[in-house]
This record gives structure tokens, sequence and C-alpha cells, in this order.
């Protein structure tokens, strides 16, 4: 009944939206199937994007051409800069998200991309004809024919919530399971496993009193996350508030332990280390008075508050019982409990970087069905996996971002190479080039390579080169302009800095700690005026600058650490590679570098259980 | 994992390691004659290639030695690169300063099989010998690396692993901070991290200064000559060093000093260390040189723990408690006890064999049994340090000197108070470097530390 497609996608959460997204710019005819179209880009669990890490992986997806920037742009309530106490590589944006809108505008920006199809159905299996893959079949008994699948089911796969001692098959609370795919995959030879994530209850916000909690209001000015200029920065603003649990909450948390799946055994797959439950929290640190909690509005006008910290599967009247304990909280009323789910995943290790499976071709794997958390995870494996099925489709080479090029890079290799055990996050620690791998130069780093392959357009590769011809300027003109001593003396005097004795470079003295760019052009109108004038009024030019001056020190270091991994990462190892007839390598060594199957002796190395000299001996072998 | 980059230029030893007439010291890379004309106060024009000429070698002005330097130009050399060969004279002492003069000029000590690596990449070798290098750089990491765990004697190794915990507790601590600053965690204590540098930065300058040549190697390596009086220490001594350096007398408690002496047997140095013998006195000057023994047995790395036997009451039940008592009461695990049971020659009632099970039976005397004493010493030592000896202590100092200057940036980074992210890259290299010493370092490390650690998650 349906056209035979260039790419299908199944599921249609932030992985699946970016995968359709990208294949369809590309150019490939894109088959969306979600089993509830009314629940494309549903965020499940917290009504967010960004935060320390996430927010550089949003940035970098905008850079290359992808649509989540846009959408967190579009739909946000409050937007702030984390970290900007810190260094510039952890500057991280975050925003607060209208909930019902950020799933429309996606589905919006879907139906207004040329070569994206949808179909509402659940997709039960891949059609395999003489081991090719020819695409999907699905529960209403049709047979949809494409080139390339990109499978991203997220929690839905033999999904199983937990709630007390109840348990019942869902992909999200309200939702159905989805069958089949796991079982014909597994007669396939691939490897599954099972994982655990949870979500805290949904409250009214007409219950709750705001005046015993401490409010948390956005940015004073606000940023925000696309670099195109086609959305701008919020003007009003929504507010979060923080309260905490005391001793009372967690006693009554603690009357429900026995009717927990997580300490009855219920529930045997391992959830994120990071994203501890409440009741995880208060048990495994018992000496810990309070925790905290975020009530955050689901949206401009909803009156739903999502308890940020409270995620919970005990039984729904312990969860209650419990809140009412939090100061603001004495009245609640709640809409929807906490949950956990269990779900399966396949381990990434089963992957190769463009993440494609190793076992079938053109088949493609993104988002949790990989064994990651989080939106923006997700959302940046669906845009890879994406791009990736219309170049395999089309005869061309991968598209694979290294660890020094993007956060999406460093994920992307952990993921293939080590695996992962738990719901694995991304963190700013993960990333051996942090201060690379920053939120404000994502364009730079991302934007061209994204425009090459086709996915950002001519205007955001325009934007960038003028952001780096703007930024090129005002480095010149600190390097050239000399300030004298009257001008800026009694600003370092008043910040207890050491006054200059003579004219001096501008660039030296802003590479002094704690002096920013702002605060040296208001010390000098002449400087001030010339400086507006190379960065033609564009902060964003000034902020670069400022960074690759103050910074140049760790930046050209890690330049460094950077070029002499790549290195390895040049030494390609053959598709076809022999281990066990070196005989020098540790049989562990053998074992795991079959199964993983590394492409590069970089990626050999990072795969634990191989040593140094392992590597050794292979590039004897590779040398030449 | 780090793996060595492969365009700085390399040194090492290439002849074995010890005492010898002449040694040669091997240089490899593009700066190879740059670093060799800076140390010899000769311009490269001085060097030719495949000629040697002679080169007075000089540290900080001091004459280090006169040498014969042959320069190799790329690509007719044994790896292809430039290389240099300095003859030097082939005492350990001069090996290792001019060793540690060519890290210092901007060397870095080779690998193992690192040479002949470099000869395979630059094509001077055909595949059909690189399977043996292959086994040969596999398997002398290994022992490269036990040499590198057993170098660290006297517990530094332990200690700069439990300092280097530290670090990384710290280093958890940060990123605790800057991926978890939403979240209701804990921030680390500035001041208790610079209360941490700076004893950290005091040990490795200590380790420094100790592998400055001072100690070990210069002094040789340590062996202590224990017993009660007129066990025949002396004689024993005597006997090894084939001179009568130690007063020998049949009255009980005549050494009542210690006296060293220094032999080289098998390329390596001993220090032998002859104590007063130790017994319940109530002479002062004899409990000063008891004590002073005492000392002795803890400075020591091989203990000789003598025994006679000319006594009609001795059995091998008696002995061998005794010998347990001692290992008990002043033996520490890094030390080597080696029983010895002198006077054979006096007694017939225990037998040989029973004893040679608990150490070694000599008579001093009569010099029977000195040889397997010996060869009982050369073995010890090359359990323990392996021929590496020199190799490694200089690469230690190498990376030890490394990570002091990573400690000095954490340092200057903490007096200006800057960013965590950029502490944290600082410390990172710190704790890579310290690394190289105990293990290694990996993100995984840090993270497990901070899960396994810290509540944290909304």
């Amino acid at each position: 009944m349906l056209q035979e497609y260039d790419v299908i996608v199944v599921g249609g959460g932030h992985a699946g939206c970016e995968a359709a997204l990208a294949s369809a710019k590309l150019g490939s005819s894109t088959l969306l199937v979600t089993m509830n179209m009314g629940t494309i880009a549903q965020m499940s669990c917290n009504p967010a994007m960004g935060g320390v890490a996430k927010g550089q992986i949003v940035r970098e997806i905008d850079a290359l051409g992808g649509g989540s920037g846009y959408i967190t742009d579009v739909s946000a309530i409050q937007f702030k800069m984390l970290n900007l106490s810190k260094g510039p590589a952890m500057w991280s944006p975050r925003a607060q998200s209208d909930r019902l809108r950020f799933a429309e505008e996606w589905r919006l920006l879907l139906e207004k991309t040329d070569n994206v199809d949808f179909w509402q159905d659940m997709v039960d299996g891949l059609i395999i004809e003489e081991g090719e893959l020819k695409g999907v079949t699905t529960a209403m008994g049709m047979k949809i024919y494409s080139k390339a699948v990109v499978l991203t089911n997220g929690t839905f796969l033999n999904g199983l919530i937990h709630l007390g001692e109840k348990n019942f098959k869902g992909g999200r609370t309200g939702e159905r399971a989805s069958y089949g795919i796991t079982e014909q995959l597994e007669g396939l030879g691939f490897e599954s496993g099972r994982m655990k994530t949870g979500t805290p209850p949904r409250v009214d916000g007409r219950s709750l009193d705001y005046s015993k909690m401490e409010e948390q209001p956005g940015d004073d000015n606000p940023q925000k996350f696309s670099y195109r200029s086609t959305t701008q920065p919020l003007k009003e603003q929504r507010s979060c508030y923080i309260t905490y649990t005391n001793n009372k909450t967690h006693e009554i948390l603690r009357t429900g332990f026995d009717r927990s799946p997580m300490f009855n055994g219920a529930i045997k797959s391992v959830g994120p280390r990071y994203c501890p439950s409440i009741e995880d929290k208060i048990n495994r640190f018992a000496e810990r008075e309070r925790h905290q909690i975020f009530a955050e509005p689901e949206g401009w006008n909803t009156i739903e508050i999502y308890v940020n910290g409270f995620s919970t599967s005990l039984p729904e009247d312990v969860q209650l019982e419990a809140m009412k304990t939090i100061p603001g909280f004495e009245n609640v009323k709640m809409f929807r409990p906490g949950y956990a789910i269990e779900y399966d995943y396949f381990p990434p290790t089963q992957l190769s970087h463009s993440l494609e499976t190793k076992l079938v071709e053109n088949l493609f794997f993104a988002g949790q069905i990989n064994g990651t958390t989080g939106y923006e995870e997700a959302a940046s494996q669906g845009l890879i996996a994406g791009v990736n099925a219309h170049l395999k489709i089309n005869g061309k080479d991968p598209f694979i971002l290294s660890r020094s090029d993007a956060y999406i890079g460093v994920l992307i290799d952990d993921l293939i190479t080590k695996g992962t055990k738990e719901p694995y996050r991304m963190f700013t620690s993960r990333a051996e080039f942090r201060i690379l791998l920053r939120q404000d130069n994502a364009d730079i780093r991302l934007t061209e390579m994204g425009n090459k392959i086709g996915l950002a357009s001519n205007d955001q590769l325009e934007a960038v080169q003028k952001k780096l011809s703007r930024t090129k300027a005002i480095k010149r003109v600190l390097e050239k302009h000399s300030v004298s001593p009257e001008d800026v003396n009694p600003f370092l005097e008043s910040i207890k800095s050491s006054p200059i004795k003579q004219k001096v470079k501008a660039q030296s003295v802003l590479l002094r700690p704690n002096i920013t760019l702002n605060e040296l052009m208001e010390t000098s109108p002449e400087l001030k005026e010339k400086i507006l004038v190379a960065a033609e009024n564009n902060e964003e030019a000034i902020q670069q600058a400022e960074i690759q001056i103050k910074y140049a020190g760790y930046i050209s270091r890690e330049q460094d650490n950077a070029l002499k991994l790549n290195k390895l990462e040049n030494v390609k190892i053959p598709a076809d590679i022999t281990y066990e007839s070196f005989s020098s390598l540790s049989a562990e060594a053998v074992e795991k570098m079959n199964k993983i199957r590394p492409t590069t002796l970089g990626q050999a190395s990072r795969i634990s259980g191989v040593s140094p000299s392992d590597i050794s001996v292979l590039m004897v072998y590779l040398g030449n | 994992m780090q793996f060595e980059n492969q365009d700085d230029t390399i040194c090492a030893l290439s002849t074995a390691q010890g005492t010898g007439a002449i040694a040669i010291v091997r240089i490899s890379g593009s700066k190879a004659l740059e670093i060799a004309a800076s140390i010899s106060k000769k311009g490269p024009d001085a060097y030719v290639p495949n000629k040697s000429i002679f080169a007075r070698i000089f540290k900080n002005d001091e004459l280090l030695d006169e040498t014969v330097i042959t320069y190799f130009k790329n690509p007719s050399s044994f790896t292809g690169e430039d290389v240099i060969e300095i003859a030097c004279h082939g005492s350990v002492y001069i090996q290792k300063e001019l060793l540690k003069l060519l890290v210092q000029k901007g060397c870095r000590m080779a690998n193992p099989g690192e040479f002949s690596f470099r000869a395979f990449l630059n094509k001077k070798m055909d595949l059909s010998q690189t399977e043996a290098i292959a086994d040969l750089i596999s398997s002398d990491s290994a022992a490269s690396h036990r040499v590198a765990m057993n170098q660290m004697r006297g517990g530094f190794s332990e200690e700069i692993r439990e300092l280097r915990q530290e670090l990384l507790n710290f280093a958890s601590l940060i990123e605790l901070e800057l991926d978890f600053s939403q979240e209701d965690v804990e921030f680390a204590d500035r001041t208790a991290l610079v209360e941490l540098i700076t004893k950290i930065d005091n040990r490795i300058r200590k380790l420094i200064n100790s592998f400055q040549l001072g100690n070990v190697l210069k002094d040789g390596v340590p062996v202590a000559i224990i017993g009660p009086p007129n066990a025949g220490k002396s004689t024993l001594l005597n006997a090894i060093l084939n001179e009568d350096k130690a007063i020998v007398s049949d009255i009980a408690g005549t050494t009542r000093d210690s006296i060293e002496d220094v032999i080289n047997i098998g390329g390596v140095n001993f220090r032998f260390i002859d104590t007063a013998g130790i017994r319940k006195t109530k002479d002062v000057v004899e409990n000063l040189g008891i004590q002073r023994s005492y000392d002795h047995i803890k400075k020591a790395r091989i203990i000789l723990y003598l025994m006679d036997l000319d006594s009609k009451t001795v059995s091998i039940e008696k002995l061998t408690e005794r010998i347990a008592s001692f290992r008990a009461d002043s033996v520490h695990d890094d030390q080597e006890l080696i029983p010895v049971f002198n006077k054979i020659d006096l007694n017939q009632n225990v037998s040989k064999e029973e004893l040679s099970k608990l150490g070694i039976v000599i008579s001093a005397k009569n010099k029977s049994g000195v040889n397997q004493l010996i060869e009982k010493l050369t073995k010890s030592v090359s359990l323990s340090d392996s021929d590496n000896i020199i190799v490694s202590n200089v690469r230690h100092f190498d990376v030890l000197n490394k990570s002091q200057q990573a400690l000095e940036k954490v340092s200057f980074g903490l007096d200006n108070e800057i960013p965590g992210d950029l502490l944290a890259m600082d410390i990172r290299e710190a704790l890579d470097y310290l690394g190289e010493i105990t293990g290694e370092v990996s993100n995984d490390e840090l993270l497990g530390n901070i899960f396994g650690n810290f509540c944290i998650g909304k």
C-alpha cells in the first residue's frame, strides 16, 4: 500500500525526530513510523533540555544542522547558562521547556520538511530477504519496504512499568509497549539486555505553597541554544522552585521499602547511578538529612508541576504521603505517580561508528536502544544515524565525529568501544579534550562539516565564517592596540591587580586572571570603539575572541594532546585482521578485539583489557 | 592509556648494565646531534657522519667524562633517524649521570625495544624480523613494569599510590563540582588541596633528590650482616671481601662499631655493613654499637642473619624458631632475609642437608659455602631489580620530574584561583604522570570514584 522508502525511522522520540529530519534534509525519502502520532517528540521525563555536557551536545546538533536547538529555543519557558563562574568549557546552556509546545514544534518542523512521511503503527519486525534488510513489518500486518531502517525504540521494547508491587506492560505510562523486534534480532544473533530508568510524580501546581520554597528564576540576560538567527532569546520566563526533603520524608519513604520493586527483587536490571531514585538515595546515603527537590513548571500555562529529584517506584500512597512532609508540598495533589520502567537494549558494542549494526547491513540504532539515557544523547545519535543511513544507501563514506571534534564523537566512541552496563549519560569528564569542546565554539567546530554533507545550511556556514573573521579582527586589535597607565590603572587598582608602569598591549592586560574584555573595553573609549568596529557590534565574536586569548595556553596544550591521539586514530586496522595470528597479543586482548573489531589503533587503545604492549604489537604490524 | 609519541629524541644505555671498561649510550631522533653538541661544547659541525671524535662531556660546566662520540646521519643509521653513540667510561655513576644529563637536555628515556621499533617504522628492518620484535616488546613491557614496581622500594610505590589516590579524590571532587554543579553536592576545599599538593610536591622532590644518584646506586645495595657476638660476622665479611678490613678476634664483642665495605659482584655494588653483635649487655659503649646494629637492619636491603653452630645445644627446631622470631621482630616486607649458618666445620650434630633447607651453610674460616652465598646475593638482587636498574631509575627520574612540573602548574593555578575545569586539566596531567609510576588513570576511574563516594543525581 505504501511506497518504497529510502529510509524508515522507527520511533518518534528525540532520536527518531532527528534521524528523520537528517535523512530527509539530505534528500532521502523518509518514513517516520510511530505508534502514536499524538506523542511525537514527547518528553517522557523532565521538561528541560541541556545542562552540563548535555547543553554542549544540543549546541553541536544545532551546529551540524539538526533540529533540537531550534525546537528548544521556540518552546523554552526559562533559560540558564550554568557554571558561569567556571571556565568557558563548563558553561552549559539549559532550558526549561513547555512540554506540549516542544512536541508540537517538532511535529510542525517535520511536517514542513520535504521528504518526510508519517505512518501510525507498531513495527513488529524487520523484512530480511536472503540476508538483506528490505524494510519493516507492522502490527497491522503491513510490509513497508525501504533501503535502510533506523530503530529508535526508546523504552518501548518489552517495556515493563513498576509501581510499588504492581507492574504492567507499557512503553510509557498510559502507552502500549512494543513487541517482536527484540526476539527477531536475537534470532539474527544480536545480544540484548535489560535496563531500568525511572521518573518522579507530577503534581498540581495550585496545591503547592511557593512561599515556603526558594525561587529559582532564569538568567537576567538569557541566551539561546541555536546559532541561527531564526530564534530569539526569551523576553519573559517562568521560575522553578527549590525545596528539600527531611527526616520525616525519609521515614515515610522507608515504610514502603518492603513493597518497593527496587528492594524486593522485582527489578533486576541496572539503573543509572547518577540519576538514583529517592529511595535509592536515602538507602545508600543514610547519613544525609535532606535531599534537594525542584518544582519545575511543565509549560507556560499549565498548572502541572514536575517534581525533579523525587524519582521513585514506591507505591503511590507512600509517594503522596512522603511528598506531604516536604515544605510547600503539605497539601499536594498528585496527577500521576512516579514509576520505574524496564526495557530491552542492545549492547552498543554491536555497532560501528556510523551507528550501523555490524550484523545487519543498512540497519541503524539510535537512542535508549543503545543503552543511553537523556534526550540530548538520543537526539545526537538520531542525527548521526539518519545522516549515515542516507550516506550508506548512496554508497558514500560514513560521517564520523572524533573525540576531539565533539561530545557526540565521545558519546558514540565510548558506546561502541566500551559498551555500557548502566544507562549512559554524558559528563564533561568523559571528554579528554573538554577544553576544546565548548558550547561557544560548536559552530566553529562542526558547521563546516555539517554543511559539507548537506545538513547545515549555507546561511549557517556564512554566519560561522563571519564570526571567525570578526573574532580575528578583534584579536588583532587587542594585539596591536596599546593601553596607557592613565586609562587602565584606576580599574586595575580597583580589582587589586598591579598597575602598569608604561603603555602595554591590551592583550597582555586581558591575559591577567579575573579581567574580562568587557571591563577592559570600558577603560578606554578608543579601544572600545575599535573593538566594536572589528566585531561589527556582534557580542558572540567579542566573547569568542576573549576566550581564545584568555585560555590560549590551555587550548593549545589540549590541541597538542588531541594531535597525539589523532596519530593513533589515523592508523587504520584492516577489517579482515586475524588477531589469533599474533602470538604476542594477550589472550584477553584477542578476545576483546574480536568482539569490538576496532577500526583504528586509537579505538583499540581505549578498549578495556587491551594494554599498551598489545598496542605496540599491533603498531609494529601496521606501522608501515 | 598513554602511548609515547614517536617524534621525540630518545636515549638509553646500549651496553650491558653495570660496571665495565666502557659503556655506550645511544641517542636517536631529530635532536640527537643538537643535544650531543650541547653537552660536549663542540658545535654540530665538529660531527662528521660515521666518524668518531674525542669529546669531553660537561655537566653544569664540570667535566663529567672524556668520551668518544660517533655520529650516524639519517637515514644511514640503525634506527633510520639521526643517531649519536657516546662511548663513555664504564662506571655506573658516569652512565647514570650521562643519561640524566641527556634527559635534562630534552631526551626521553627509551622504552624497551624502542630503538628496534623505530628501525622498523623507518623501514630499516623487513617484516620477517618484526615478529621477534613484537615478542620482545610485549615481554619487555611486562618485565619493565615489574622492575618499575620493584624499583620503588622502601615503600615509595605504595606511598605514591596513596598520595595519588588522595589527589584522585580531589580530582573527583573537582569533577563533581563541574559535572554536578546543579545538584546538591559538596565542593572541593581549595585550602586542603593546596596542602595536599604541597605534601605531594615535597615527597616527589625528596624522591627526585634521592634518585640524584646519592643513595642507592652509588653506595651500592645495603647488606647488613647481623648475628650474636662471635658468630663470625667479621670473618664472613673478610671471606667475601677477601681482605682483612674488620678486626677479627675471638673475644666476643670486638666489633663495637659498624664497618662498611663496597664490593662489586656481577656488576652490582653491594655495600656490606658489619655490625656489632647483638646481645644483652650493660657495657654502655657496646650498647651504643648494638643500637646502631638495629638501625642498620632498618636501612638494609638484604639481611644476612648469621648463626653459629659451634654449640652442642643447637637443633633444627631451635634454629627454625630463632629465624622466625627474628623475621617477625626485625625484618620488613621489602627486605630479604638470608639465614647463614657458620662454623659447620665445628658441628656434626645437625645435618647439613636439613640446614641448607633453612639457609646457606658455610664455614667462614675455611671459606666453604661462601660462593653459594655470593650466588644467592646476586640472585636476590637480579630477582627484584633485574638488569634494568639504572635505566629504570632514570626513567623514574624523568617521570618524577614531569610529575613535579605538572604539580607546579596545579599550585600556580590554585594560587591564581583559576576555574575548576582548567585546574582539573592540570591535575589530570599530574595524575597521569604519577600513574605512570603506579598504574594508570582513566576517565572511568574518576567517574567510578565519584559514583562510589558521593550522593548525586536529582
